[in-house]
């Protein structure tokens, strides 16, 4: 019977492949890392140094797979895991890093930072090192399959409520319909427009569409803890249900993390290809945009701009369809000095939105945000992450600038059907 | 006897550790392998893997302004040790006496200096950041300071062997340059070699994903 230590460092051990190894071998220390991460420039910290954060895995990568490590420990001279350095490092890794990726793209030696600091994750959840907001959420996306503790009943009685007021259709497990659309649980709880926006446009376009009341959630909680167990569960029940309602396209919602554990990750996750294809609502509006099967009417002329969700640009490369779905009705849409595949973090990605400890140093980092939109003046903010969503409008009700509209890109577009 | 040795056995065996040790921490990531990518990808990752390995020469406009002193210095210090490496005038010579039979033109001696002086205040920069700058305190290891101590002695000993005041000088020179190649695989110096497989690992998985690294 092994400790949590021991099953972490098992799991870190278990971790080594051969980017792992490359990525390591080619660290010179030069700390450019740190000058593309927010929570190191809006904190002054050292200590969220990127390449620091994955400081675990470089542990064991050297005690195991270097001369030095193995000498050192053949003399008794090494220095191993203990538990001190797991609990240091699941805040580093937990509350000090939104897993955006930004670090990996300045790297002068090609380390994605990002990569490794999933695979930290992966050897503090084995040893329990998980926040609590996030141990919390994996129990219910496990027990209701959500992380909100939505159930089926709560997801009909929101459709239903949904169909009354807005006058919508919105299709529930129907079999052999083309696209199942997944949901986040604040879709359903605190963003129904984008449901109602979603049966505007589908029904506009001619598109088959469903739900699925078994399984509707896209959040992955599994990913953003770092527990591939966890995560490779709730995607078989997601495999299960898509197989059983026999569609063809997976429409991942407006949600940064879903749409690479979806696009990117999920199939590797399984081990196995998904039986769909998988796309993002954005890229699925572009392509009925490009189609000629969505026809907008009037304009947005509010002053707005566009906050790209790290993981939809950056991991994801769904760059140029939303700015395409802007400017058909968005002639004042101008774009923060540094956004697509370079911009700033919302601050709560990678799970750190689940956690409650985290927050003050999350509106902390939303400074740089901050000094985003003060730049350019703008009125709304539009975006297609609800977890985004959520994380702008906390950001600038603390920073008193409620007087900017968050808004979901979908919601927005559908506002402008013909 | 010191010389013999230098020039000798210790010469063979830093060239043998030194091969034999780059190719196997080569074969040492290859054979740890990399699971087959089953997403569908939007793109292949070749270019990526391709120009990654181009554009990582160049800092990302975005955080240009940030890094500059280190770009610059990192410049001076890799473009500099390169120059003198391969055209200072004792370095040709020995490379054609010991490995290709055959030299090219090599520098002039003002070309030395300047580039000994760029490559040396390009180290030192880079070493004072590295003590003084907060994070790179934090994130340097042992071996970063070992690797650049002993890069410095071959860069001053090789300096003080181009006047040719004694032999001592050459074979002390030497000695530090086999000291330096015995080191190099176990080290993180070995940075210059596998920054083409991570900035190519990355490149593809980015690549596919239909995103420039």
């Amino acid at each position: 019977m092994s400790t949590p230590l021991e099953r972490g460092v098992e799991t870190l051990k278990a971790q080594v492949d051969a980017r792992v190894e490359s990525y390591f071998s080619s660290c010179t220390g030069c700390g450019v890392c740190a000058e593309a991460c927010l929570f190191y420039l809006e904190s002054g910290d050292p200590r969220y140094t990127p390449i620091y954060k994955t400081e675990p895995l470089r542990k064991v990568w050297k005690n195991e797979h270097t001369v030095w490590g193995k000498l050192a420990a053949g003399m008794g001279l090494s220095k191993p895991i203990t538990e001190n350095d797991l609990s240091d490092w699941e805040e580093l890794v937990y509350d000090g890093c939104s897993m955006c990726s930004r670090c990996s793209m300045v790297c002068p030696v090609g380390i994605d930072i990002a990569y490794l600091i999933r695979k930290v994750k992966e050897g503090l959840a084995a040893a329990g090192f998980v926040p609590e907001g996030l141990q919390i959420a994996g129990e219910r996306a496990l027990q209701f399959g959500s992380p909100m503790g939505l159930t089926e009943k709560s997801l009909r009685n929101a459709i239903a409520a949904l169909e009354k007021e807005e006058g919508v259709s919105i299709p529930i497990d129907v079999e052999g319909a083309e696209y199942l659309c997944m949901l986040s649980s604040a879709e359903v709880v605190m963003y129904s427009e984008y449901i109602t926006a979603l049966s505007k446009i589908f029904s506009a376009a001619g598109i088959s569409w469903t739900l699925s009341s078994k399984y509707f959630e896209a959040t992955n909680t599994g990913v953003q803890k770092g527990d591939s167990g966890l995560a490779r569960q709730l995607l078989e029940r997601l495999v299960d249900v898509a197989t059983e309602l026999k569609i063809k396209t997976l429409i991942s919602p407006e949600c940064g993390h879903a749409y690479t554990t979806f696009r990117w990750d999920g199939p590797n996750i399984l081990g196995r290809e998904f039986p769909f294809k998988v796309v993002h609502i954005l890229e699925l509006l572009d392509q009925l945009r490009a189609d000629g099967k969505l026809k907008i009417s009037g304009s947005f002329d509010e002053r707005l701009t566009y906050h790209d969700p790290c993981n939809i640009c950056r991991r994801g490369g769904v760059l140029a369809q939303p700015r395409h779905l802007l400017n058909q009705f968005a002639p004042n849409f101008v774009e923060m000095d540094e956004c697509g595949e370079m911009n700033w973090c919302c601050g709560g990605g990678g799970g750190v939105s689940s956690n409650e400890r985290a927050e003050p140093l999350r509106l902390k980092v939303f400074d740089i945000k901050k000094r985003q939109l003060d730049a350019l003046n703008v009125s709304t903010l539009v975006t297609s992450c609800s977890n985004c969503r959520t994380m702008l409008e906390e950001g600038l009700e603390h920073n008193e600038m409620e007087d900017i509209e968050v808004i979901g890109l979908t919601e927005l577009l559908a506002d402008h059907l013909e | 006897m010191f010389e013999q040795l230098v020039d000798g056995i210790l010469w063979d065996i830093a060239l043998v550790v030194f091969f034999v040790g780059i190719i196997w921490r080569i074969i040492d990531v290859l054979r740890r392998g990399k699971r087959q990518d089953l997403s569908v990808p939007r793109n292949s990752g070749v270019p990526g893997a391709i120009m990654a390995n181009i554009r990582g020469f160049f800092p990302r406009r975005e955080i240009a302004p940030r890094v500059r002193m280190k770009v610059i210095a990192g410049y001076m210090f890799h473009v500099g040790l390169l120059i003198l490496l391969f055209f200072a005038a004792p370095h040709i010579k020995f490379i054609e006496e010991h490995i290709t039979g055959f030299g090219w033109t090599a520098m002039p001696y003002w070309a030395f200096l300047v580039s000994a002086q760029v490559a040396f205040a390009g180290l030192i920069l880079l070493w004072i950041h590295r003590l003084l700058h907060p994070v790179t305190q934090l994130i340097s290891r042992r071996d970063d300071h070992i690797g650049a101590i002993l890069v410095f002695l071959v860069m001053l000993t090789g300096c003080m062997a181009l006047a040719e005041i004694s032999s001592e000088l050459r074979v002390f020179h030497r000695f530090t340059v086999e000291l330096l190649m015995i080191y190099f695989p176990f080290s993180a110096l070995m940075h210059a070699i596998m920054f083409v497989p991570s900035r190519a690992y990355s490149g593809a998985m980015f690549g596919r994903r239909g995103v420039d690294l």
